[in-house]
């Protein structure tokens, strides 16, 4: 080991004592994502008996990340702070300071399970979650959405027509403006629904993907780095979103099940009756979000500040929500 | 005067080689694997853009000069897609058209067929306009 793991783990080796008085060792550190500005790192606090604490590390090794994130120790502000209020998340162990050495960031438990969206919804391991997942999902974003704002670290707040406006800002900045897009934006603009009569927590990247789970269902719901006050039909929209379906295009949530019972769900826990209008309003704004997020990969590459195959192709997936646009504003099935 | 085989029979072969050669000989779950995967996904893509694309392109240019009626010295294509963008945007041409919509449909169709023809909303777009009679299969 060498180089920038080499320096972590001796970093950690420095830090874990202090917080856990038992280890001896750190084991096992691998880095589970390999993004620039964010990086997740899985590692064991062994204990002399030989007993491993199952840590992950969400740092900043410094730089600047995108300004929808939230701050790490602000997210792990708020992941702490969720505790307890009945949305399954991760235990917090420590927010990292300056004199620690290892940069900017958290450590928090780890829990076993799975993530990866496909595995979920094919392996024979996953078929007693798959009956459970829609309404688990729903439950937990109807606790997410009940937490009170006052057990809360201030997080930024995003309004409708804020969300609105960015889209329009965004749209007409693109350097070719897009038919499909502003087809959507002016049945966004006609159809914007009031803002919610309260703010709630909006966790922002709610699908599969960001939730642990194991065989018999949720087990936590992770990445709340684009967290902030909304409207709760967003999470419920985007959870919905075609792209987090996986291929089962006729199964709107997640791919697992349909909008009905994640509904039923959600109001179950929350007392309130989901505005499916509203939802559907949210979708739009998403494909849209997620559209123009492909649309400005094409400048990333042509501008050589990422000139991968990868890029390029995520470039031309602008399509991809165009159809799913399409389908939902312009079209009679059901399962858009 | 160019000679065969032509871009899109060559594009092919080098998917077939990064596909059936390359790809085997890498590590598997490697970066490098899953890099030459995209690279085999985007060379298709291309081979697909040479061999529809024009269609595609011609299409939409009539399609284009219906709706706007342009007056006029030619203009090109990518003129004419902001024209209309920024025609539906500031509302010089009403969005519920069924003309607008057809088209915007039937461009979107055919570069789903270029892009990611095997996008699950797309085979389901292509399925319900096949047979749109059938009830959606929830």
């Amino acid at each position: 080991m060498s180089g920038e793991p080499a320096a972590l783990q001796a970093g950690l080796e420095a830090l874990l004592p202090r917080l856990l008085p038992h280890t001896r060792r750190i084991t096992g550190l691998q880095r589970l994502s390999a993004g620039a500005t964010l990086q997740t790192w899985s590692f064991d606090a062994e204990a002399a008996d030989g007993h491993g604490h199952p840590l992950i590390l969400r740092r900043s090794p410094g730089g600047l990340r995108g300004n929808e994130s939230l701050s790490l120790p602000l997210e792990a502000a708020l992941v702490h702070a969720l505790a307890g209020s009945g949305v399954p998340v991760a235990e917090v162990v420590h927010t990292l300071q300056p004199a620690d050495g290892v940069g900017d960031g958290f450590l928090m438990t780890r829990i076993p399970g799975e993530t990866i969206a496909r595995k979920i919804q094919r392996d024979a391991a996953y078929t007693t979650a798959r009956a459970l997942l829609v309404r688990q999902l729903g439950m937990a974003a109807g606790a997410l959405h009940r937490v009170p704002l006052a057990a809360l670290p201030t997080l930024p707040v995003r309004s409708t027509a804020a969300t609105l406006a960015a889209l329009q800002r965004r749209s007409a900045a693109l350097p070719q403006p897009d038919a499909v897009f502003e087809f959507a934006l002016r049945w966004l603009q006609r159809h914007q629904p009031a803002e919610p009569a309260s703010l709630r927590l909006v966790h922002g990247d709610f699908r599969l993907g960001n939730v642990i789970v194991g065989p018999e269902g949720l087990r936590a719901v992770l990445d709340w780095e684009i967290a902030h006050l909304g409207d709760p039909a967003e999470d419920l929209a985007w959870v919905c979103l075609p792209p987090w379906r996986f291929g089962q295009i006729t199964q709107p949530v997640a791919g697992l099940g349909q909008r009905a019972e994640l509904f039923a769900a959600w109001q179950a826990a929350t007392g309130e009756a989901v505005d499916a209008e509203r939802v559907r309003w949210w979708q739009a704004a998403g494909s849209l979000r997620w559209g123009l997020g492909c649309a400005g990969m094409r400048e990333w590459f042509e501008s050589g500040r990422d000139p991968s195959v990868e890029r390029a192709m995520i470039a031309r997936r602008v399509s991809e929500n165009q159809i799913d646009l399409l389908r939902l504003l312009d079209s009679e099935d059901a399962c858009a | 005067m160019l000679d065969h085989p032509r871009g899109p029979a060559l594009l092919d072969a080098v998917a077939a080689l990064l596909r059936d050669v390359l790809m085997p000989q890498l590590p598997a779950g490697s970066s490098a694997a899953f890099q030459a995967r995209v690279a085999a996904n985007a060379v298709d893509l291309a081979a697909r853009e040479m061999r529809l694309g024009p269609a595609a392109e011609a299409a939409a240019a009539e399609r284009l000069l219906a709706l706007l009626q342009p007056g006029g010295a030619a203009q090109t294509q990518d003129t004419l897609e902001a024209e209309l963008a920024l025609a539906i945007r500031s509302g010089a041409i009403d969005d519920q058209s069924p003309a607008l919509r057809a088209h915007l449909w039937a461009s979107t169709l055919d570069k789903l067929a270029i892009d990611q023809p095997s996008y699950a909303p797309y085979r389901r777009a292509l399925q319900l306009r096949a047979a749109p009679a059938q009830p959606p299969q929830e």
